[in-house]
């Protein structure tokens, strides 16, 4: 349970950090807050040659509300983002997710970005991105470019991330007002990985529901806004609809069961908050 | 900053329990092995290593944090305090110490340095935490001897006190 020995670079600008990157092709990786990856490197399931600790970065700890979309820098720790002032106000959804999210004792060193490059099929704030409809800014040494984060999201633990990449920062679209959100978790502890998590907005275009834990990446179904005693059959297709996981903490069929349970609750709370 | 040679050890300057340390570290020593093995304290317990378990929680500026999980490289310049700076003397105990003796909140104590920290920072930053607060501090941790009932109680009664010496005339 230690890592594997590689170099470590702190660089004092992005192009540093860039630069090294492309450099060490596909062996270099970005550590942040490493809540995520250091597990990978004590269990070696990671074995980069070269780290590259952007914590030094003041241009990425930025929280910044621009139009409709609030960007979140590389550099910005979970526990800042559940403590930003506008947080219930402008990410709702958010809100609900955070108390889900790891440990008081993870969130104070995790990041953000760390989270949605990490894309565990199961995590709260892939989750949250993908159902919020949010976007990914990444960068290399060459260029810039933006995808959305159901583009971003591509498997198990894998994303769009190409070689000498990193991810920059995410986007997620502000709430709109009269909009309604909510956010449910089933786990053995509270804090631990979800056995499935399922996040759902209600607006005027209808019902959006994302769930996490059942597929090998989160998914997100757009409904139509439905009646109460609709929302059964349209779950049930939903459950069936994904390729759900069978392992050692859940049967696939208890996975869809949730789906079906969590997900009635979810969407009704939503609406209920709209209403 | 140059790049750090994985073959290498390479200085790292701190502030450990209110003192400044320089430690030497391979970049891929733990913060938990560095202050064990480099440094020699041992009060930090190391359980599972990927950081489920939280034994190995320290606080670093001011924040309780997985040892484990993190890298000795990674706390430079930080201000990290572990289960060594909480008693204000040899022979004594903090007051949540105290309380844990006193309401039988560990037994085999393994995993009690991690608790104490988390619960520690908790009670700085709010002396008002309540159950609910406390509860959800303790999710990070996994203890096998006690049923976390007994550590809540501690942990209460050690909040009250706190809150009874700063307020005195509530």
């Amino acid at each position: 349970m230690k890592p594997a020995s590689f170099d470590f670079l702190c660089p004092d600008t992005l192009d540093e950090a860039l630069s090294a990157l492309a450099e060490a092709g596909g062996d270099g990786r970005i550590i942040a807050g490493g809540q995520s990856l250091v597990p990978m490197l004590n269990m070696r399931l990671a074995r980069p040659a070269l780290l590259v600790d952007i914590m030094r970065l003041e241009a990425l700890r930025r929280i910044e509300t621009s139009g409709d979309e609030i960007t979140i820098g590389a550099g910005v720790r979970q526990a800042e983002l559940e403590a930003w002032a506008n947080l219930s106000r402008d990410l709702p959804l958010l809100a609900a997710a955070f108390p889900w999210l790891g440990h008081v004792q993870t969130r104070a060193r995790g990041t953000v970005c760390g989270s949605v490059a990490h894309a565990d099929p199961s995590a709260e704030l892939p989750l949250s991105l993908v159902t919020l409809g949010g976007a990914v800014s990444l960068r290399s040494r060459k260029q810039k470019r933006k995808v959305t984060a159901d583009d971003f999201f591509i498997g198990m633990m894998a994303t769009d991330l190409a070689e000498g990449e990193m991810i920059e920062a995410v986007h997620f679209p502000k709430a709109r007002p009269g909009s309604g959100y909510a956010f449910r978790e089933v786990g053995r502890r509270h804090g631990d990985f979800a056995i499935v998590a399922c996040a759902a907005v209600a607006d005027d275009k209808g019902l959006r529901l994302g769930i996490a834990g059942v597929d090998d990446r989160p998914r997100v179904f757009a409904l139509p806004a439905l009646d109460d005693d609709q929302f059964d059959d349209a779950l049930n297709d939903i459950a069936w609809s994904l390729n759900a996981r069978e392992d050692i903490h859940a049967s696939a069929r208890y996975r869809r069961e949730l789906v079906r349970n969590l997900g009635r609750e979810t969407l009704r709370e939503a609406s209920r908050c709209r209403a | 900053m140059p790049r750090m040679n994985a073959a290498q050890r390479h200085g790292v300057e701190f502030t450990l329990n209110g003192r400044k340390v320089r430690a030497e570290a391979e970049n891929r020593m733990l913060l938990s092995d560095l202050l064990r093995h480099e440094i020699g304290l041992t009060g930090t317990h190391v359980g599972c290593e990927h950081g489920v378990c939280g034994a190995c929680t320290v606080q670093i500026d001011g924040k309780p944090a997985r040892a484990c999980l993190t890298l000795a490289q990674q706390v430079r310049g930080s201000d990290v305090r572990t289960v060594e700076a909480l008693a204000p003397g040899p022979a004594e105990l903090s007051p949540l110490q105290a309380a844990f003796r006193r309401h039988h909140g560990l037994q085999c104590g393994f995993c009690t340095p991690g608790i104490l920290m988390s619960l520690d920072a908790l009670l700085r930053e709010r002396p008002e935490a309540g159950r609910e607060d406390i509860r959800e501090h303790l999710s990070g941790h996994l203890c096998r001897c006690t049923g976390y009932a007994t550590i809540v109680e501690a942990a209460l009664a050690a909040a009250e006190e706190q809150w009874k010496e700063e307020t005195p005339n509530a």
